[in-house]
């Protein structure tokens, strides 16, 4: 794939990872930016994130211009979108990690910490794990049945039943993936995900919402 | 089905090169740790762990680039340990690739600099690295101390109080080693593994001592750990990934494969 793909650099950890899996996934002109006006020129957007909520939300929005570039193509423009871990997480309207944090509130819901309903649930939610479809997948058919490594300690409650295109098991149903139009996001990461992941980024990258 | 238990294979480096490593499969350079990766990757190891054994600064600086060059064929989670003694250090890994950073004596000297990490980088990628030696007398109760130096320096510091202050400040995993049973085949310490992680709400991986099947298993229904971490049994072609991965599920563990 020869098109522009954006891959958002805003101090939030394993770019590279995210920016290596695109590449083995046949992208061809990956950038790893910060400038809002290469974004607004990307056919694809990819938005990672690993850390605490707030202090990616704090980076994000501290680019100048970043917000509205995003705006402008993921919403006005419908720009083929993916979200991964805390990237996913921002598509939410708040987070309640160390504090309340405004998202994009692209898809409508909160983030939490995950409850540990048992001595057995350990947190962070660490690992393997099920990619389940829900009854919504159909509308996205980026997301697929699979196992995938998840790494987090809060998760995405959405407030619409419709946006969740796949769940995961830890003490009780954890959302795996959110899909809306042309905006995906993945709680787990499919740069670690060895084939399942790879396969995952191949989809996106041919992906026509 | 819930998360996975997780069979890591831990590779030791030194100057760039491992030390203790596979010798079954057919590698050019066998002494290449990103080598050694891409065929753990290929046998699905569920993450990989680099132990960095370096004597000098010079071996160390090596390290960044063995795991920059790792994370760019290898897509599944690493994590990296050995020598990280600042929120820098750990930085600097995180950027190269790694996706967790273990450390060891640095927070035996100072536990704080697992808050440090957690809050500026997450708790998810804030591993510590919990090396004992039991100390109490066969058929007394259970009681372990912090070693350091390869298990050769005593500290006097109670290990399960150790773990659970780690975890409090912020460590998202620890890796519990017992220095008894490193190299040795005879099993993880099981009652030292059981304490810590009954003592934690963050996930334990067992480590130290593995010599067949039955030991893996065993860290999860004895010790409680979340994950099984091993080397020899998987660098000596003596049992593969998959066979770890199958004698979890017949011992009816949720496992990949």
């Amino acid at each position: 794939m020869a098109e522009a793909i954006a891959l958002i650099d805003y101090g939030a950890g394993n770019l590279h990872s995210v920016y290596n899996a695109l590449n083995a996934a046949g992208a061809e002109h990956v950038t790893v930016t910060a400038d809002p006006r290469l974004v607004r020129g990307a056919k694809r957007i990819v938005l990672p994130g690993v850390g605490a909520f707030g202090a990616c939300r704090e980076g994000l929005w501290s680019i100048p211009g970043m917000i509205e570039a995003l705006q402008d193509s993921v919403i006005e423009r419908r720009v083929p979108f993916l979200g991964i871990c805390v990237g996913m997480q921002l598509l939410a309207d708040r987070g309640l990690e160390h504090g309340t944090h405004e998202g994009l509130g692209w898809i409508p819901g909160e983030v939490h910490k995950i409850e540990r309903t048992d001595p057995n649930i350990r947190v962070p939610h660490m690992g393997w794990n099920d990619v389940a479809l829900t009854a919504h997948h159909d509308d996205h058919d980026l997301i697929e049945e699979g196992e995938a490594y998840f790494l987090h300690s809060y998760h995405f409650a959405a407030q619409d039943g419709a946006d969740v295109a796949a769940m995961t098991d830890h003490g009780g149903g954890i959302v795996a993936a959110v899909a809306r139009d042309n905006i995906v996001g993945v709680q787990f990461h499919p740069e670690k995900s060895q084939a399942y992941g790879i396969d995952l980024l191949k989809r996106f990258l041919e992906w026509k919402p | 089905m819930t998360v996975r238990i997780r069979v890591i294979p831990c590779l030791d480096v030194a100057d760039g090169r491992v030390v203790k490593g596979v010798n079954f499969v057919d590698l050019k350079d066998a002494g290449d740790p990103v080598e050694q990766a891409q065929a753990y990757d290929a046998a699905g190891a569920d993450e990989l762990c680099f132990l960095d054994i370096s004597a000098s600064h010079e071996g160390r600086g090596t390290l960044l680039d063995i795991v920059k060059r790792t994370a760019e064929v290898c897509f599944m989670p690493l994590t990296v340990g050995g020598g990280v003694s600042s929120v820098e250090d750990a930085r600097a890994l995180l950027l190269a690739g790694a996706d967790k950073v273990a450390v060891n004596s640095a927070a035996v000297k100072r536990p704080e600099i697992m808050a440090d990490i957690a809050d500026r980088m997450g708790s998810q990628c804030a591993v510590a690295s919990v090396d004992a030696r039991r100390v109490s007398a066969p058929g007394e109760p259970g009681r372990w101390e912090i070693f350091t130096h390869g298990g050769r320096r005593e500290t006097g510091i109670d290990a399960v109080e150790h773990a659970v202050k780690l975890a409090e400040l912020g460590a998202g995993e620890l890796l519990v080693t017992s220095m008894d049973g490193d190299g040795t085949q005879a099993g993880y310490d099981l009652e030292l593994t059981r304490a810590i992680a009954d003592a934690v709400s963050v996930p334990v991986v067992a480590s130290g001592g593995v010599g067949n099947l039955q030991h893996l298993v065993d860290g999860v229904t004895k010790g409680h750990a979340s994950a099984v971490l091993a080397a020899s049994i998987f660098h000596f072609g003596t049992y593969t990934i998959a066979d770890a991965h199958r004698a979890l599920r017949e011992a009816g563990l949720p496992a990949r494969g």
